[in-house]
């Protein structure tokens, strides 16, 4: 899904002062836990996230995270988005809720970046492998 | 290919947002009073080998005049008119501080061959051609360009241009206990190095997770320490060390969900006992060791092939 579709599905607006809208993300992820998004994100991901920190950015950096959306109208900080540019990666924003931000997106075809396999295991343990 | 070319042209497009109109404009510009007479501003295009210049009143601009102007004059016999009479009056300009997409479109748009800059103030600074624009974003573009490829190059090699049985490349770089804005400036660093030695992609993203864990766990909860990471042809080992306060349960900080990072770094979205597991799961080697008071070392051995 290119960028210029994701703004399109969530009303978004582009916090990022140069944008490529054609750049294509393969899946998304919603988080405000930056761990999990270490722990469980793919190259070429959307995030999705209500903290706008600098560390959300250095976070995308090491995981491969393509752009970020930023939920709930909340807009960042100059020092995020300073880092941001320097990163090369495009800030979004929403002023749709989480639920509803990542809700349009994956029903306009945007897939999930998949099961978190680090608690999968206890998972199994608690409730069986089916 | 066609791939290539695509991400290329974005860059232009990037460039020309990035891009800001006094980076690409002729400073130091040419120009005549409205009080001079068409002879003599003949005289100056001819002696400076130019089309055209602005016409300027006490620093302000208050016209444009052009060489087609002058050959009107000269068919009409009026090379004594005063130039105020013949330019074209409140000529269309652009702001210095403006993207230079903005000169783009206008160029496109309006069919002009140059446009007079000004500043806030109103005052003439400078002038741009397409000419000027083309210049500056190809300068950038080979300067961006050879910057990154030149490193990439220059590092993908060092391996195979070294002759020994055993070859590591050491890295260092410190970490700043409590500085949470700069936690993740050694993550970072050793990432770009490792793309640099052209590492594969999955592994790099490993490295860096692991890395950054480290990082901001030094950060968060120590006074300082450093990052080592020893880069060989088929592993690369991180070491990260700190000086206290120590680890008291080095078994119950490994259990998922387990943290005594204080609130305000949970709001950072760290601190929720994912760290320590995280790293694991990115490493093929692990190993904690952690002494109360005296400090903390932790090695991630993770393989290359």
């Amino acid at each position: 899904m290119k960028l210029r579709e994701v703004l399109d599905i969530i009303d978004g607006k582009v916090i990022s002062e140069t944008v490529d809208l054609d750049m294509e993300v393969q899946m998304g992820c919603g988080a405000d836990l930056m761990s999990d998004v270490l722990a469980f994100t793919h190259e070429g991901t959307l995030l999705m996230s209500g903290l706008t920190n600098p560390q959300v950015v250095r976070t995308a950096e090491m995981a491969g995270i393509k752009a970020i959306v930023f939920v709930r109208g909340k807009i960042p900080p100059p020092e995020t988005v300073a880092l941001a540019k320097e990163k090369g990666i495009p800030l979004l924003a929403s002023k749709y809720t989480m639920f509803e931000t990542c809700g349009r997106l994956y029903q306009a075809g945007l897939p999930s970046c998949g099961l978190f396999e680090l608690t999968l295991k206890k998972w199994h343990e608690a409730f069986g492998s089916e | 290919m066609e791939q290539k070319n695509s991400r290329d042209i974005s860059r232009l497009q990037a460039l020309a947002y990035e891009l800001k109109i006094e980076q690409a404009m002729t400073a130091n510009v040419i120009t005549v009073s409205p009080d001079s007479t068409m002879a003599e501003f003949r005289d100056i295009l001819k002696a400076n080998r130019i089309s055209g210049t602005p016409v300027v009143e006490a620093g302000r601009l208050v016209g444009i005049i052009s060489i087609e102007d002058l050959i009107k004059a000269l068919a009409a016999g009026e090379m004594d008119a005063r130039v105020s009479d013949k330019m074209t009056p409140h000529p269309a300009t652009l702001y210095a501080d403006e993207p230079l997409v903005h000169a783009v479109v206008q160029f496109s748009q309006l069919g002009f061959g140059r446009f007079p800059v000004i500043n806030r103030a109103g005052e003439l600074v400078g002038i741009i051609t397409p000419g000027d624009i083309a210049k500056a974003m190809l300068k950038k573009l080979e300067i961006a360009l050879q910057e990154e490829e030149l490193h990439r190059y220059r590092a993908s090699h060092i391996f195979e241009d070294i002759i020994a049985n055993d070859i590591a490349l050491v890295l260092g770089y410190r970490v700043v206990g409590g500085d949470l804005v700069r936690a993740g400036e050694a993550s970072s660093g050793l990432k770009k190095t490792l793309t640099r030695l052209g590492i594969p992609p999955a592994i790099i993203r490993r490295v860096a997770v692991a890395t950054y864990e480290a990082e901001m766990n030094i950060a968060v909860f120590t006074s300082g320490g450093e990052i080592v990471a020893e880069i060989r042809p088929d592993r690369i080992r991180i070491e990260a060390l700190d000086k206290g306060p120590g680890i008291p349960d080095i078994e119950l900080a490994m259990q998922p969900g387990f943290s005594t990072a204080p609130p305000w770094v949970q709001e950072m979205g760290f601190g929720a006992g994912m760290g320590l597991p995280n790293i694991k799961a990115c490493a093929d080697e692990m190993k904690l060791e952690s002494e109360i008071g005296v400090g903390t070392r932790l090695e991630v051995v993770i393989y290359v092939s």
